[in-house]
């Protein structure tokens, strides 16, 4: 039961990863934001610039 | 007692692995069960990881768990972010999992199943997982440097300046192809058109919903999205049967392809957030799941392969794309086996979030095994649809006659056997009009799947709702590249014009992202325009050309590992790469060669010109695709000329450093002790 329950907790984390939650998680500990509209904005803005230059493969 | 027991473990891998293959490649006449493909593969990564990645690890890289990444050294909680391997193994697949593995092997299945299958096999395990793998960890030693950067500074300036032009050219060609593929999928059908339509206001809606509702919930928002993605493919059911919805969505090619231009324009040029995010964030949701379905009902199905192992195409006569096993073949499978495009994903984003250097076999060698997983997977799903099926579908009228009773008679004759009767029950189980003609490999791709899935899920009954899906899943998969590709296009033409004009470089400024963005979509739009207006496909002259494209931009990779390997002293496993990078120089060479100069009209750019030219009346629009051709030949020839110039340069590189005639050093970051050796390194 317990190699399970690490096996989806490593997948949910992963998915966390790629979906940028944990992203915005260590976003609002660097900047020491709480969680908002407003933060969540913030963190889109500086994601953009990056994001929008990132190459998705074929 | 445990070395015994894990060397014969490892011993009976190798001989269920050789086993596979032997029965894949030995058996002819008789149909064979597709677990021995899906055995042969998984024991073939796990063979390849174990001993070669490994030796390349310890004997080439010499990785040191005690160096420090730059995502330590640099870490800013932004770009330089230090990773657990799982996740980031997650987040490299990914962004290198596209539609290539899928198309690539479906339109090289002509052939038979077994050039494909060995092929993305070997060309994973010796080329594409070995460059994928090298290239990210020379960016880790090089705080995280993209491969133009790196060819600039270990080759030479003229190397990094081909690098650019080998991507840029590579990105319009790979989106042309792409959009191409989704007009064939869509064109005449208004169950895929309106399920592919309604993806639009539902990403729009997920910006919305994370940018104001719930910030930062995407995975939330990711799981709504796929609920209504899915209500949209049953809604697109009602939408084929409805008198007046059903001939508002069915389009013909050339609307499409002005929808995907002016879509593309519009993708590039809103915020990120609205548009180009969600549906990220969706098609990946989409791709992770239907890739471990497609995965998982394989391997319980265990479906019977109907596609002999080779076919009578391997001489070049083939209607889905015209030119021999070698070096076609390898040219058309694309991403599955070795990709230069993942060479950019190597040295982009992922470099920066490794957290032991290690760990870069893992993400590295191991992401590319996954990938070419999925090209297995893809080789399966065609192989299982009756051959005579597989040519109707994916044949152009231009090769196999104008109407779909003089193409099963050419099928038939060649010696799969298919009538107008089958092919018409086929398209009414899956709710299409007509499956004749629909060239691009994603039809054919999607018709497999749901063959496998119904099989195991509800029968012929519900075969409209997984065909359906397919295309869904296939189609927004290529509009995120479509998306992504002409935005990352548009911002290095900006760069590139920067230098030109200092105003066409400022990548907030409105003027310059509209001309720019109109660059890069016309640029594309020109080659889609190109393909939908071909008499023998589009994909017939386009796809070879990315394959083309794409394993150029690898060679590049190779050429800059090769030299870096050499320069770091380690001359004699220099082999590593140089013998992965001499193969795609003499495939991508011929092939190129041959696109140009061949005298088969059908294989020959040049040599289809002069035809035109000479048959008698003239075709229509004969100056334009005379044009066409020609334009075709010059991209080849043009990009052969680059790669050659990069790999004489590296080559003369090599020879100075191992006669000693020029010192062996190489950019590297200096070496900095890791804070982290109490973890666990790998």
């Amino acid at each position: 039961m317990k190699p399970l329950r690490s096996f989806f907790a490593i997948l949910l984390a992963a998915l966390r990863e790629i979906f940028d939650e944990n992203a915005y998680q260590r976003f609002l500990s660097r900047t020491g934001n709480v969680d908002s509209v407003e933060s969540y904005r913030a963190f889109v803005r500086e994601r953009d610039a990056s994001a929008a230059t990132r190459p998705k493969c074929c | 007692m445990k070395e015994i027991t894990k060397v014969l473990l490892w011993a009976a891998v190798a001989i269920a692995g050789a086993l596979a293959l032997a029965t894949i490649a030995l058996h002819r006449g008789e149909a064979i069960n597709a677990m021995w493909l899906v055995v042969a593969a998984l024991c073939t990564y796990a063979l390849g990881y174990r001993f070669y990645s490994k030796f390349i690890a310890a004997k080439v890289l010499t990785l040191d768990a005690m160096r420090a990444t730059p995502a330590e050294r640099l870490e800013n909680g932004r770009d330089f972010v230090r990773t657990n391997k799982w996740y980031l193994f997650g987040h490299h697949f990914a962004a290198i999992a596209g539609p290539g593995p899928l198309v690539g092997p479906v339109l090289a299945a002509q052939f038979g199943y077994l050039p494909s299958t060995i092929w993305i096999l070997v060309g994973a395990i010796f080329g594409g997982c070995v460059q994928d793998f090298v290239i990210l960890l020379f960016s880790v030693r090089r705080d995280g440097k993209s491969i133009g950067q790196m060819a600039r500074e270990e080759v030479s300036k003229t190397a990094g300046t081909v690098a650019f032009i080998a991507v840029i050219s590579i990105l319009i060609i790979l989106l042309a192809v792409v959009a191409l593929v989704v007009v064939n999928a869509l064109r005449q059908s208004p169950w895929g058109t309106f399920t592919i339509g309604m993806t639009i206001p539902i990403a729009l809606m997920m910006g919305v919903y994370l940018r104001y509702l719930r910030p930062g919930k995407v995975l939330e928002a990711s799981i709504l999205g796929f609920v209504l993605v899915m209500l949209a493919v049953f809604g697109g059911q009602w939408v084929s049967h409805s008198q007046t919805l059903s001939g508002v969505f069915t389009l013909s090619a050339t609307t499409l392809a002005v929808l995907l231009i002016v879509y593309g324009f519009a993708a590039s040029a809103v915020p990120v957030w609205l548009l180009l995010a969600p549906r990220d964030y969706l098609s990946t949701f989409v791709k992770l799941g239907t890739i471990a379905i497609l995965v998982i009902g394989i391997i319980l199905i265990r479906p019977t392969l109907q596609m002999p192992a080779l076919t009578r195409f391997i001489d070049g006569t083939g209607p889905v794309f015209a030119g021999s096993i070698f070096p076609f073949a390898f040219i058309t499978v694309a991403c599955g086996a070795i990709s230069g495009f993942h060479s950019l994903i190597s040295s982009g984003t992922t470099p920066k979030m490794i957290a032991r250097e290690p760990q870069t076999r893992m993400v590295g060698y191991g992401a590319m095994m996954a990938e070419s997983l999925v090209g297995i997977m893809a080789v399966i799903a065609a192989s299982t649809l009756q051959p005579g099926t597989y040519f109707a579908v994916n044949s152009g009228a231009g090769m196999v006659g104008q109407t779909p009773q003089a193409a099963v008679a050419t099928i038939t004759q060649w010696g799969f056997p298919v009538t107008s009767d089958q092919m018409n029950e086929l398209a009414s189980h899956v709710g299409e009009k007509t499956l004749f003609f629909r060239t691009g490999g994603a039809p054919a791709f999607a018709l497999g799947m749901a063959k496998i899935f119904s099989d195991s899920l509800g029968g012929t009954a519900v075969m409209a709702i997984w065909y359906h899906f397919a295309i869904m899943f296939e189609a927004l998969f290529i509009l995120t590249v479509l998306d992504a590709g002409t935005r990352v296009a548009r911002f290095m033409v900006q760069d590139a014009l920067g230098h030109v004009w200092a105003p066409l470089g400022r990548t907030s400024s409105y003027p310059s992202i509209l001309v720019t963005s109109a660059l890069v979509v016309a640029a594309w739009g020109y080659f889609l325009w190109q393909g939908i207006r071909d008499p023998l496909g589009g994909i017939n002259s386009l796809w070879p050309l990315f394959g083309i494209c794409n394993q150029l931009l690898a060679a590049v990779a190779l050429c800059v590992a090769t030299t870096i390997i050499v320069k770091m002293g380690r001359a004699r496993y220099m082999w590593v790469t140089l013998v992965p990078l001499c193969w795609l120089v003499a495939v991508t060479f011929t092939a190129s060669l041959e696109k140009i100069f061949h005298s088969n009209p059908l294989i020959g750019l040049l040599s289809h010109a002069n035809q035109l030219l000479a048959s008698k009346p003239a075709p229509v629009d004969l100056a334009r695709k005379v044009f066409n051709d020609r334009l075709d030949a010059v991209v080849a020839g043009f990009l052969v000329v680059l790669v050659a110039a990069i790999v004489v340069e590296s080559a003369v590189q090599w020879v100075h450093v191992i006669s000693g005639r020029k010192e062996a050093t190489t950019r590297e970051a200096p070496f900095v002790p890791t804070r982290y050796a109490a973890e666990e390194p790998a």
